[in-house]
């Protein structure tokens, strides 16, 4: 087994695994940390990829922002749990079959294309100067869409989440 | 090396990893937890299409990959501030007690 081979498959150990925990445990704490793990893997995969800078902000951005946001959440909704939840619910076969059919649609459909080409093209290098110069200049209205997405939503949650002042 | 099909099976079984969660879970942050599964095993499909293909140093994946990210970080935050708002009311976030549209 290559180095290569041997770095995907431990890769997709982690990113598997931490999915499954996340899905699977019955502590909503544990399942944060479990998504956390599996966030972490998916950047290591990135960094695979040759994809660092995506890398980086998936570490920055999804386990240190939203993996940390879900257990301010599971904190602030935590009181009147009594205590983890049934895992096999009644609607856990219907579920899961669903996803078993979704998963082999779509496992069909990889195994049975012809993608692109044998030859893989040589490892890309892209640097943040480019990605900075390409977002300023082709991609400027994604960018400032998204600015304004992000504050928008900063806002949104921001009086949702607040507390209403009882009237009178 | 693996190869595209390797990330791309890996992606697929994240999205049914996520999806199976969140269509059985009964807790609302639970079903979040889901969904971000299913759009990180996007973003994994966005990469490795970016990687493999013909054109990397055209940047597009990178870039897509990047909005990804920030949408699916304010999607999460709205989606777990309006679980907040509900748990204020309902007292409980089980999807199953969540069921009338007006309070």
């Amino acid at each position: 087994m290559t180095l290569a081979a041997l770095i995907f498959a431990l890769v997709a150990a982690v990113i598997l695994g931490g999915a499954v925990a996340a899905m699977a445990f019955r502590n909503l704490v544990h399942s944060a940390l479990a998504l956390a793990v599996s966030l972490a893997g998916l950047a290591a995969g990135y960094l695979s990829l040759h994809a660092q800078f995506v890398g980086f902000a998936q570490i920055l951005v999804y386990v240190g922002a939203v993996a940390i946001l879900i257990l301010f959440a599971i904190l602030l909704t935590r009181g009147d749990e009594p205590g983890g939840q049934a895992l096999f619910s009644p609607g856990f076969l219907t579920g899961a079959g669903i996803a078993l059919a979704v998963f082999a649609v779509l496992a069909r459909v990889i195994l049975a294309s012809r993608l692109v080409s044998a030859e893989i093209p040589l490892a890309p290098a892209p640097s943040v100067r480019e990605i900075g110069q390409r977002m300023m200049s082709e991609d400027a209205l994604p960018l400032e869409v998204i600015g304004l997405l992000l504050t928008v939503a900063l806002i949104g949650a921001a009086i949702l989440a607040l507390r209403e002042k009882p009237p009178g | 090396m693996p190869t595209l099909h390797c990330y791309l099976l890996l992606a697929a079984l994240l999205f049914a990893i996520g999806l199976a969660g969140a269509l059985t879970r009964r807790n609302a942050i639970l079903v979040l937890i889901g969904i971000e599964l299913m759009l990180n095993a996007a973003n994994l499909n966005f990469i490795a299409f970016w990687r493999f293909g013909p054109h990397p140093e055209v940047l597009t994946g990178v870039l897509f990959v990047i909005f990804a990210i920030a949408v699916a970080a304010a999607e999460a935050a709205v989606g777990l501030a309006l679980i907040i708002a509900i748990h204020r009311h309902y007292k409980t976030a089980h999807v199953d007690q969540m069921d009338a549209l007006r309070g």
